[in-house]
């Protein structure tokens, strides 16, 4: 029952990825960002997009567990009053996917057949072609994209986008359906339960 | 029923059981404070003399009521003035409603006269907050703003209303539930975690040889005063508790220990440094409290229950941390433990308080014609019986008050713990002024501290506040000094204070004006202050270079503490390890 915290560091010493449904509304963004500001939160990437849910955004974000306990991340984010529910991925099952876009300088045609071949062995598409460059779209891990920037940088690398990590576990679960908002009385304020806070002598 | 969004924002607070709001009018708020006229009997506005006094104010209402304060203020300035109170509602888990007025909706982003981006500059200082720019939002929001404020660990919350939103009307209909979809007050844990947890904590506490509870404000938030005490009784285990666990459990219990950290009694340190079992109960470790972390109870064992998950394991690490209201958590883990005495564990927690007594400074012979602070807190302990509701600043007189007054009254210190607010004490006793009509109050505050809060004066002359206020008056900022002195050779830069006639100040406010410079006159003027009916100041001229001790030096272990020498007036110390 008792954690070991030896192993437990141990264990932590890898990136882990969060994934937090909030609710789409102004500031939301800014409250996550301020938190792991305030927090001195080392985070290595934060991916924002909409859900079928159009009140619902959902947020992949991978903290660096060697600096920062992924839990606490965790615990801090799920006390934003906006932030519907937060699972930690790492430790199940997930697709786990980053996109990115790579501009590569090119000019002769020879060159062109290269890089096409490259970005066929990584499953990559080509999506704009000018007289100089190739837009290329690859989609995988963060390993497999950095192996293909490694092999395209002897070509000239001009431009690199990455939307860093997104995440979604695998099978049939769900996330934040245990989050359906129960519904909370607040009135009449209930000024008996105060009345116990009172201030009188120790019984 | 058609209703301006002020009528409704007045109608939404009453809804809530509000009765008195800290404020101060201007701008883009006016439209409420025009509102107000219709409701003043319902709602006592009191008008403070700065923003950032009303947002403390609000704080102390709540720390004595436990109930929401709520304060008011403009935008821009009237805003940014609240900030202060609301990170010391904020540190110290406080339920406090700020409400502010935004410019008109059509002109937010415009830099428009005081324009102020409320709700970012507010964002860390509270733990929620909102930019109203409908009129229809208000109802709901005032209704989710409260409680957000008072649930689970309860904090401060903003709605920032733009001027429009308050002038329009619209349908009012009284909200009588709120929906929060990200929202719960407690993370709940995995159901069939906790019975194994309990467990676990229990056997911990069965086994342990010397064991130490330590009680926190979230005994007082959660209710838990007589769980406590039973559990105290049932385990026979000693208490320490924090600066705002001061009164969750008498001072005359023979178990409690009384406060621990940095300038806790020796003996409370010493028992938590030689613990083998830790039983934190609503409290975070503050850095205050544990020292140096690595050094810290190198050899116990944790048992961590919060209300905030995020709490456990942020400073020291659990072996069993268990999220919930304390009250539940004791209440289930009372079967569960065994009865026991801790007599060995006892006589040796004994023999270090008798070692602290002989260190103490009123166990030493004091020349006449001096007066010290412990005397004076001592005074009007002695003087009230322990029957007063205490608020102090920040500082050298905060800690005495902790070691020379003795609390046997729930609740009965409201202090500022975890910003450190000077300024707190004068306005924290306007508020609990309010929150317990019949109590005696005295606001305890520093020379440094009292003159951040002098425009208040007129506030309390105005309102008729009857508080009893004591400065502690050692013509320095006194412990900024002490750390001058011990940190940095003697060097005095920017502590030495002049101070103005507080007598004759307080006659200007129409406020009756007290000053003792001996023991007997201290008696003399507390019984004077005692028998007016209204509020008195109370200046008392002590030694200006005494040291709080002991004290664990920071980076220092909680048991590595400097000490004044036994029998040794003035500035002799020594380090005791």
């Amino acid at each position: 029952m008792l954690i070991d915290h030896a192993a437990a560091a141990r264990q932590n010493k890898q990136k882990h990825t969060l994934v937090a449904l909030v609710e789409n509304k102004p500031g939301v963004l800014n409250r996550v960002a301020s938190l792991f500001r305030r927090r001195n939160y080392n985070i290595d990437s934060l991916a924002v997009g909409t859900t079928d849910d159009p009140a619902v955004s959902r947020m992949t974000i991978v903290v660096d567990a060697s600096k920062t306990s992924a839990a606490l991340v965790e615990s801090n984010l799920y006390k934003l009053v906006n932030v519907i529910d937060v699972q930690d991925l790492t430790n199940v099952p997930a697709v786990i996917r980053e996109m990115a876009l790579i501009k590569v300088r090119t000019n002769d045609a020879q060159q062109r057949g290269e890089i096409k071949q490259i970005a066929d062995m990584y499953k990559s598409d080509v999506v704009d072609l000018s007289k100089d460059s190739i837009i290329l779209e690859v989609t995988g891990d963060e390993t497999k994209i950095d192996a293909m920037l490694n092999v395209l940088s002897e070509y000239g690398i001009m431009e690199v986008v990455r939307t860093g990590r997104i995440a979604m576990g695998r099978g049939a679960t769900r996330m934040a359906q245990k989050h359906e908002a129960t519904e909370v009385s607040v009135v009449p304020f209930d000024n008996a339960v105060v009345g116990q806070n009172g201030h009188g002598r120790h019984t | 029923m058609k209703l301006t969004g002020a009528q409704i924002l007045w109608e939404s607070l009453i809804q809530q059981g509000v009765e008195v709001v800290f404020g101060y009018p201007g701008g883009a708020i006016l439209p409420t404070y025009d509102a107000l006229y219709d409701y003043r009997d319902r709602v006592h506005h009191v008008l403070v003399r700065h923003e950032e006094n009303a947002a403390l104010a609000a704080d102390g209402y709540a720390r004595a009521s436990g109930k929401v304060g709520v304060c008011m203020a403009t935008s821009g300035p009237g805003a940014t003035n609240l900030v202060t109170g609301l990170a010391n509602a904020m540190m110290d888990s406080s339920p406090v409603v700020a409400i502010t007025g935004q410019v008109a909706s059509h002109l937010v982003g415009s830099d428009a006269f005081q324009e102020t981006d409320v709700t970012g500059v507010t964002l860390p200082v509270t733990k929620h907050n909102y930019l109203v720019m409908s009129v229809n939002e208000i109802a709901q929001v005032v209704a989710e703003a409260f409680y957000i404020a008072r649930s689970g660990r309860p904090g401060p919350v903003l709605i920032d209303i733009c001027k429009d939103a308050q002038q329009k009307s619209t349908e009012y209909t009284p909200v009588t539930s709120v929906r929060l979809r990200g929202y719960r007050a407690i993370k709940p844990m995995r159901r069939q975690d906790m019975p194994a947890l309990l467990r676990a904590a229990a056997e911990l506490i069965d086994n342990a040889k010397r064991p130490i509870i330590l009680a926190g404000q979230g005994i007082k938030h959660g209710k838990a005063h007589e769980e406590l005490c039973e559990f105290v009784n049932k385990t026979g285990i000693p208490v320490a508790t924090t600066l705002l666990g001061i009164g969750v459990i008498s001072e005359d219990h023979p178990l409690n220990l009384r406060m621990m950290g940095m300038h806790g009694e020796a003996y409370v340190n010493q028992a938590i440094a030689n613990a083998d079992l830790l039983i934190a109960l609503g409290m975070r470790f503050d850095d205050r409290v544990t020292g140096n972390l690595s050094q810290y109870a190198k050899n116990a064992r944790v048992i961590h229950v919060d209300i905030d998950a995020a709490e456990i394991n942020k400073n020291v690490p659990a072996d069993v941390g268990i999220v919930g209201s304390v009250k539940d958590v004791l209440r289930d883990l009372i079967p569960l433990v065994a009865k026991r005495t801790h007599d060995n564990w006892m006589a040796q927690i004994n023999e270090w308080r008798m070692d602290t007594q002989m260190h103490d400074v009123m166990n030493q012979p004091l020349p006449d014609n001096l007066l010290l602070a412990p005397q004076v807190i001592r005074a009007i302990w002695e003087a009230t019986g322990g029957n007063c509701t205490i608020t102090t600043d920040v500082g050298q007189h905060q800690m005495w008050e902790t070691q020379y007054f003795q609390h046997t009254r729930r609740n009965q210190l409201l202090t500022s713990g975890g910003l450190g607010t000077m300024g707190f004490a004068v306005p924290a006793a306007i508020g609990a002024r309010f929150a317990r009509p019949n109590e005696e109050i005295w606001a305890i505050a520093g020379d440094g501290g009292f003159q951040m809060s002098i425009p208040e004066l007129a506030t309390i002359r105005q309102e008729g506040l009857n508080i009893k206020m004591a400065i502690i008056n050692n013509n320095y900022l006194g412990m900024v000094r002490q750390w001058q002195e011990l940190m940095h050779d003697r060097r005095y830069s920017a502590t030495q204070m002049w101070t103005p006639d507080f007598q004759k100040l307080a006659e200007a406010y129409g406020i009756l004006g007290l000053r003792a410079t001996t023991l007997d006159e201290t008696r003399e003027i507390i019984a004077k202050a005692r028998a007016h009916d209204g509020p008195v100041v109370c200046e008392f001229v002590v030694e200006n270079e005494t040291n709080v001790f002991p004290m664990v030096m920071p980076g220092k272990a909680l048991n590595e503490m400097v000490r004044r020498q036994p029998a040794a007036l003035g500035t002799g110390f020594e380090t005791v390890k």
